[in-house]
Formats: C-alpha cells, structure tokens, sequence
C-alpha cells in the first residue's frame, strides 16, 4: 500500500546547522496490518510518519501511496490525499482549547465543505462508539487525559480515513489507560484500517495487536 | 490638483497596488529561474508556499481595481460641479487630457487581472503546477501596465484644477463632435440597435456553444466575441440605452444612469456586463493552455463554467437592457 | 457551489468561535479601528452636511448677483441702474435687493435685516429665523424694538418665526417690509443693496454675466453656480487638510494591525498548525483569517459609522465644529440635515478596510504557511 524508496530529508538546507533525518529509506507497509517504528528520540522514525503521512515532501526518494507517487505533490494536493486518507493521533493530542469536545471532532471535515447537520451525526456516533458521548459538550480543557485521547482519535475518524497514524499515542497514558487504547487499535484492524504508529513503550511494541514492528536508528532502518 | 477625499483615496489605492506588485516583482523573478516542481528542495518548497501569496495579493488588486473603478467614475460625476460646463462625469473626465485614457487604462487593468486569476485558477488544479513561469513572467509584465495606469490617474488628478471651461457631455457626445466617444453616440439608434444586440447573441451563442463543448476554439470565439460585445455594448448604451432611460432623444451620457436621479440603473447594466466580460476573457485566455497534459481535462471544465458565467451574464445584460428601451416612454425607432 | 459556501459557512464559524476565544487581544484593535472610523466618518459627515446645507440654501437664492463696485468696494445701487440694464435674453426677472447688518447689543450678535414686498411682509411686522427667535425668547404675535443706528427706538410685531429647515441661513435672518427697511436704515430712496436676476436656463448663466460686465463695466455679477463650487472646494480643502493631518493616525492603525497579525501567540501558531496538520489547507486558513479582517472591519465600519452618526446629527459634530464651520460665531445651534451619500462611504472605506486589509495581507499569508508537520516536530 505504502512503498518508500531511497528516502532522504534534510532540515536547514544550505546552513551551517544542516542536518539529515532520513538517511536513504527503503521500506514497504501492507494494508490492514498495525505496523509499530521503534527507536531513540532522533532516531527519524516522527520524520519517516509525516512522510508517509503527506504532512512534509521528502527531499529525495520517491513515495508511493497505492501505486500514486505522491513524493513531488504540491502541498494542495498532498493536504487533499492526507484530509481523505489519514487520521492523526498526536503525542500531545493536540486539541482546540476552548471549543468543545465534539466541535474539535468536526474539524478536519470543513475544508471537505461537508453539511454541519452531517458531520455532526457522524461525530456522534464515533463519540458514542468511543463511550464519550455523554462529554461531547464539554470543553476539551475539562476533559481527563484519557477523555481527551478519545477525543483526539474521534477527530482522526471523522473523515473515515484508511491509514491512521499515532504518534506516541500511548506517551501521556497511564498502564490502563494505554491498554485501553491497544483495545481501540484493535477494533481499527477489525475495520480493515492501517495503522502506523511509533512508539518506545514495551506495552505498545510487544503487544499483539501490533503485527510490525520495524526499528530505526539515525535516520536508517534497523533489525527490531 | 483638487484636495478631495475620493482623490487621495484612489491615488492611495493605486500606489499601494502599484508599489505591492513592485516588491513581489523580484519574488517573481526567482520563481522564473529557479522553479523546480520535482525537487523536494527548501527552497522548493519555499517557492511553492510563496504563490499562495501571489494569488491572494492578486484577488486584492483584482477587488480594489473594481471598487476603484466605481470610485473613480462616481467620483468624477461629483467633480462636475467644480468645473464650469462639466454637467456630469463626461465634463471632468474631460478636464484634461488624461482623464478618459486613466479611466481606459483602469478597466484594462481589472480585465488583465480576471484573465491572471483565471490563468492561476486552473494552474492550480494541477498537481505539477504547469503554467507557474509563465503565470510569473505575465505578473511581471502586468505590472508595467498598472504602473502607466497610476501614472495616468495621477497626471490627471495634478492636472485638475477647477474652473477649467470643459466641454459637458451635452456638446462632447452630440453628433458632429470628432471625438470617439461622439463618434459612437453620432450612430444611428437603428444600425446601432443591430450592433449592440447582434454582438450580444453573437457572445451568447458562443458561450454556449462553448460552455457545452469546451474546445480550445470555441474558447478563442468567445475571447473575441465577449471583447467585441464589450463594445458593442458599451456604443448601445452611449447611442440608445442612455436615451431611453433619460427620456431625452440627446442626453448621451454613459454615467449619469449611475446617479440615483436614475435610481442606479446603470448599476444593473455594468454589472452583469462586466462580469460576463471577464469571465469570457478569462475563459479564453487559458485556451493557450489547453494542450497541456495535465490541464487537458482541467482547462475544458473550467472554462466551460466561465463561459456559463459568461452567457448568463450577457443575457442578464441584454434583459436588463432590453426592459430599460420597453420600460420607457421614449420613442427613437418608428414601428 | 453548495460545498463552496458549506465551506464558507464553517470556515466563518470556526472563526467566530475563536475571535471569542481570543476577546481580549482584538478588542483592542477593534477599538482602535472603530474609533478611526468614527473620526473619518464624522468628518466625512459633518463636510457632507454642510455641502448639502450650502447648496440646499443656494438653491432658493438668485442665479446671479449684481453688486456695483466703487473702487473696489461694494457700495449701494443707484436709482435709474436697473433700467440702464434694459432686456438681456434669457433673464427671467431682475429685481433690486435690500438688505443690511444690524447689531444687536442685548445678544452680543449680528442679524441680516432683508427687505420683502409687502405682500410676504405687512408693515409694522417682521419674520424672524429660528436660532434668533430662541435667542430672544420669542414667539409668533410678540412685540419686539429695536434701537436703529440713528437712535430712534422702532417696534416690530412678529408676524412669524421662519421654519428651522435651513437655519444655517435664516438664523439670523429678520424680514421686514420695503418701507420699513428704509426707515430704520435711514436707506436714501431709489438705491438697493445689489439686484438679483433670475436666469431660467443654467447654460445661459455666463452668457448673462459677459453681458452684464460689459454693458455695467463698474459692477460685479456673482454666480451662484461660482458660490457653490467655492463653497464646495473650500468644505473639500478642509475635509483633505484634516484628512491629511489624521494620515498619521491612518498610518499608526495600520501598523497597529500589521502587529497585531504578525505578532501571533503561540497558542494561535500552535493551533493553526494543528488545523494543517488534520487536513486544512494553506489557502483554507488563508480564507479563514480573510473571515475573521472581514468580520473585525465590518463590526469596527458599522460601530464607528453609527457613532459618527450620532455625533454629527445629534451631538452637532462637537469635535470638529471649531476647524470645519468657521467663522460663524452667531449661530449657536443648527442642526444638520442628516445625509449619507455613497461616495463618503465609499470613500471611508478606502481609507479604514483598505490600510487594514493591505496591513494584514502578509502576516496571514505568513501564518498561514506554518508547516503541518509542526505539531509533530515539537
């Protein structure tokens, strides 16, 4: 589904301070499956997800997202594949402070122009699904860390994406609440959605629920 | 030059637009040489993050050349009273020498810039961006337009000075005068009458024809029959329609329906005749375009919905025209 | 198009939501910009007001004045003048003026004295403008002397206080019949002030004026089109000077603005990343910030226009009376008319939307360009 191929990006081009977090990637993600990066801190495994998940362009390699190289995309574009075919769990979860829980939700729906009416039922259903309807008026700075989680993956579903992409999503959950979360993953692949995420958390990698788990070092691959 | 609140605004605006595009030029200019679409690059990517801001500087030269345009016309009615002879907007234009090519020059602007927009529009439909040196080479040669446009307006403003003897639009627009505009109101309402409405089916049909088809010929068709019902148009409303709203067999002014003696009609009239214009100018000024791979299903769509907006436009026109010449009680033409 | 103002319609409530969110930081630049606004639109008003009180006062007055010139100053009509005039084509009705200054010591304040046929004024009676009848506390049938320049004392019975429409020119304005203009002013019988002629068609005006000065070499016509367009150009060169004085405050709120833009906390640059990060785009946020100057403009326009309203229309412009009215010292209390002409309005906005919109084009292209992968480099 997702092909890299020679990967590589650079952050400050041309300047002194100019550094490569991706070193020349080659991998290749299937569909359907939970696919886990593994790796220090700067190990380039946040850099490699929002490659794959059209937020950067690389600054060599190809990427290819079902068969579309999508690696020379203008960012119009690459933000129109990314609206319609990933959701995003961040670290810090990310939430609009002041709005509320189910405002935050319909987000990522209003560039798409889809009717307020529909993106409403349809934020409340993931709401429900995810049993936290009964906060969805509430404002996101009310909310425990792991109603805000919830939250934050409502958001990521709202668009019904194919791929969702978790960055340390575990990172600011306590041991039950993590586990909680590996059980909302799993009702992902009973979906058929993929999931990458990139974690350091043993709880997430050794899991079951996690078919992949690739490990990164330096901006390269390494054997996990 | 007269020290008058509308003046100072326009001369602002038309630096301010003038002097936008002059610092953006050099921006330009290294898109032109250095654009790589396939390159992930910083610099790149840069570039690509800069047209967002060539597009919206655009969109508000675009917007400020049309509020302008009304201002300066609305203004210039104002004026009249500060010249001896000058009854209306045709009196102070004609002050000097530079007011009706500054007025000209101002409506050359707003349709460069619909055909910019339009150019840019479909541009970035694309997902490799075919058209951007040459969207960037056009931005610069738009400038110099502007420039001449702002010096105009402003030689003509310096060169007001009140009390001037100008000729009012009573003797400039009756028929033995040698000037064009007299020219164009000195035609017979009948030959006239032909013109106007022919000019206009003309751009109708072409628009439809191209609104269905969306070929790259019928797109070049309606470029040329929107400018030529443009004109048409704009002699139909300086030798019959202002006649028939006036209800005065010799009252030839073209801005005078805009006063609200006239309860603005004119308003109704430029309006959809403007728009149509600029969207049929716009739909064939990307006809060049059409054989690019990427835009080769773009371009058709587009345009074709310009060329829509064209032909509704048109036809609003000529209704609106059409019920003003029924409406009156002026009779030109015998039955 | 329906998904185009579906969007539209979000991106307008997303930013609703968050001008709410942040109140604090743009009531500020609201209040700067509705107070600019206030202050250009009550000049632009209150211009606007005089100009058409002018021409609204000019338009019952004669098309062209004859004055007679006696080394260069204006002196009296002489008997036989009017006749020496004979038929010129096009003047409709010529008639010799009387009219003249009195001072009156009770109010500190001078009052035009106008002589009419006696069959508008009866003898022994006057018509008196609004702003002086308040002034001496009178009413239609009170009694009223004055003390005339040569001593005798003369009673009037006010037969009626003139209507208030236009009391920039009748304030002060006192009619009284030919016979007894003469006899107060002592006015030696056969001489006028000036004569009036009426003139149907305006394009014949100047044709008129040539032949006045040339058949009445030491007189001087005065053209009422001449009176307004000076009236004008001098209300125009005031409203220009004030407009150029307050450039600076034009200036300083466009600064203001473009600081106020650029200068984004990090909470906004944080949640603009986020919004690009879950799938809005470059131009989307670019939309939404155009909402959200949109919004901030009207508000400010509509607030500071209507407060302008208000204080030119019913507070009489007390700002800027003193620099715009001049020298008029008498009339203590017009009301202006109120007018709003598009022009102003359109012209207002150039000068407030137009600086604003300009000043903050950059800074939200800026904004707007943050990276989406910002949220997750952090």
């Amino acid at each position: 589904m997702i092909e890299l191929s020679q990967i590589k990006k650079a952050f400050n081009q041309g300047q002194p301070n100019e550094y490569w977090a991706l070193n020349g990637i080659d991998l290749r993600l299937e569909a359907g499956k939970v696919t886990a990066f593994r790796g220090p801190s700067g190990s380039g495994k946040t850099t490699l997800l929002t490659l794959v998940g059209c937020l950067s362009r690389p600054t060599s390699g190809r990427v290819r997202f079902k068969g579309q190289d999508i690696s020379g995309l203008p960012e119009r574009f690459l933000t129109e594949i990314r609206r319609q075919s990933f959701g995003f769990i961040f670290q810090q979860f990310n939430l609009i402070k002041g709005l509320t829980a189910i405002e935050n939700v319909i987000l990522p729906g209003f560039p798409s122009g889809r009717p307020r009416a529909e993106l409403m039922a349809a934020a409340e259903q993931i709401l429900e699904q995810l049993k936290l309807s009964h906060r969805r008026m509430a404002k996101v700075e009310w909310l425990s860390g792991g109603e805000q989680q919830r939250v934050a993956i409502a958001r990521a579903l709202i668009n019904n994406p194919e791929v969702i992409i978790a960055d340390e999503p575990t990172a600011n959950l306590d041991t039950a609440l993590s586990r909680e979360f590996m059980a909302i993953l799993e009702g992902f692949t009973a979906d058929g959605k993929t999931v990458l995420l990139t974690s350091h958390d043993p709880l997430v990698v050794e899991s079951n629920a996690v078919h992949r788990v690739i490990g990164m070092r330096d901006g390269c691959l390494v054997d996990a | 030059m007269l020290f008058q609140p509308a003046i100072i605004a326009l001369l602002m605006a038309a630096a301010i637009a003038v002097l936008m595009l002059t610092a953006a030029a050099p921006f330009a200019v290294q898109v032109i040489r250095h654009w790589d679409i396939h390159s992930g690059a910083e610099r790149q990517l840069d570039f690509e993050r800069r047209t967002y801001l060539f597009s919206t500087l655009l969109t508000f030269v675009f917007v400020i050349q049309l509020a302008a345009l009304l201002l300066f016309v609305f203004n210039a009615d104002r004026l009249s009273a500060m010249f001896v002879g000058a009854m209306c907007a045709v009196g102070t234009l004609n002050v000097n020498d530079f007011g009706f090519p500054a007025l000209i020059s101002q409506i050359v602007v707003f349709f460069l810039a619909a055909m910019w927009l339009a150019i840019n529009h479909v541009d970035t439909r694309a997902p490799d961006y075919p058209l951007v040196k040459i969207k960037y080479g056009l931005l610069i040669l738009l400038l110099p337009v502007m420039a001449l446009s702002f010096w105009l307006e402003l030689q003509y403003f310096l060169g007001l000075k009140a009390n001037v003897i100008t000729s009012c639009c009573g003797s400039l627009f009756s028929g033995d005068a040698k000037t064009i505009a007299g020219e164009a109101s000195g035609m017979e309402p009948k030959p006239a009458l032909f013109l106007f409405y022919g000019a206009l089916v003309l751009a109708i049909v072409s628009a439809l024809w191209h609104s269905k088809k969306g070929i790259r010929r019928s797109g070049y068709l309606l470029a040329g029959t929107s400018a030529a019902a443009f004109v048409a148009a704009i002699i139909g409303v300086l030798s019959f329609i202002s006649l028939y709203i006036y209800e005065h067999p010799h009252h030839h002014c073209p801005f005078c329906i805009l006063k609200p003696e006239y309860d603005y009609q004119g308003y109704w009239l430029y309006l959809p005749l403007f728009v149509a214009t600029a969207a049929g100018l716009g739909a064939g000024a990307m006809q060049p375009f059409a054989r690019v791979a990427s835009l080769c299903q773009i371009i058709p769509r587009a345009s074709a919905r310009l060329a829509g907006l064209a032909a509704g436009g048109y036809f609003l026109f000529a209704l609106v025209a059409t019920y003003f010449i029924l409406a009156s009680n002026l009779i030109l033409i015998e039955h | 198009m329906n998904v185009w103002l579906e969007k539209q319609r979000h991106l307008i409530d997303f930013t609703l939501a968050s001008l709410a969110r942040r109140k604090t930081k743009n009531i500020g630049l609201l209040l700067a910009y509705t107070v600019l606004v206030f202050v250009l639109a009550s000049l632009a008003l209150f211009t606007q007001a005089l100009r058409s009180e002018a021409s609204f006062v000019l338009a019952g007055s004669p098309e062209v004045i004859l004055q007679r010139m006696v080394a260069g100053r204006h002196d009296l009509i002489p008997p036989g003048y009017i006749e020496k005039i004979g038929r010129i084509r096009g003047v409709q009705k010529q008639e010799g003026r009387l009219w003249g200054y009195y001072y009156d010591p009770v109010v500190n304040a001078n009052y035009t004295f106008m002589a009419r046929p006696a069959d508008e004024v009866a003898t022994g009676s006057i018509m008196v403008g609004a702003t002086l009848a308040r002034a001496r506390g009178l009413a239609a049938g009170n009694v009223i002397s004055f003390r005339s320049y040569s001593g005798k004392l003369f009673a009037f019975k006010v037969a009626a206080v003139l209507s208030p429409d236009s009391e920039l020119l009748s304030a002060d304005l006192v009619l009284l019949s030919e016979a007894d203009f003469r006899a107060f002013f002592e006015y030696p019988a056969g001489h006028y002030t000036d004569i009036a002629l009426s003139v149907a068609n305006p394009q014949e005006v100047r044709k008129v004026a040539e032949k006045l000065s040339a058949s009445l070499p030491d007189s001087r016509p005065i053209l009422r089109e001449e009176v307004l367009r000076t009236y004008q150009s001098v209300f125009d060169w005031r409203e220009g000077i004030m407009l150029t004085v307050l450039a600076g405050a034009i200036l300083a709120f466009a600064i203001l603005s473009w600081e106020k833009a650029s200068g984004l906390s990090a909470e906004e640059k944080r949640e603009i990343g986020i919004l690009k990060a879950i799938g809005w785009e470059t131009s989307d946020v670019i939309r939404m910030k155009m909402w959200e100057g949109l919004l901030i403009s009207l508000t400010a326009f509509l607030l500071g226009f209507i407060a302008a309203y208000v204080h030119v229309f019913y507070f009489g412009a007390a700002v800027f009376e003193p620099v715009l009215k001049g020298w008029a010292v008498l009339y203590p209390r017009f009301a202006l008319v109120p007018t709003v002409d598009g022009l102003q309005i359109a012209t207002l906005f150039f000068f407030t939307v137009f600086p604003y919109t300009a000043a903050v084009l950059v800074p939200i292209w800026r904004a707007a360009i943050t990276d989406p992968d910002s949220v997750m480099r952090a």
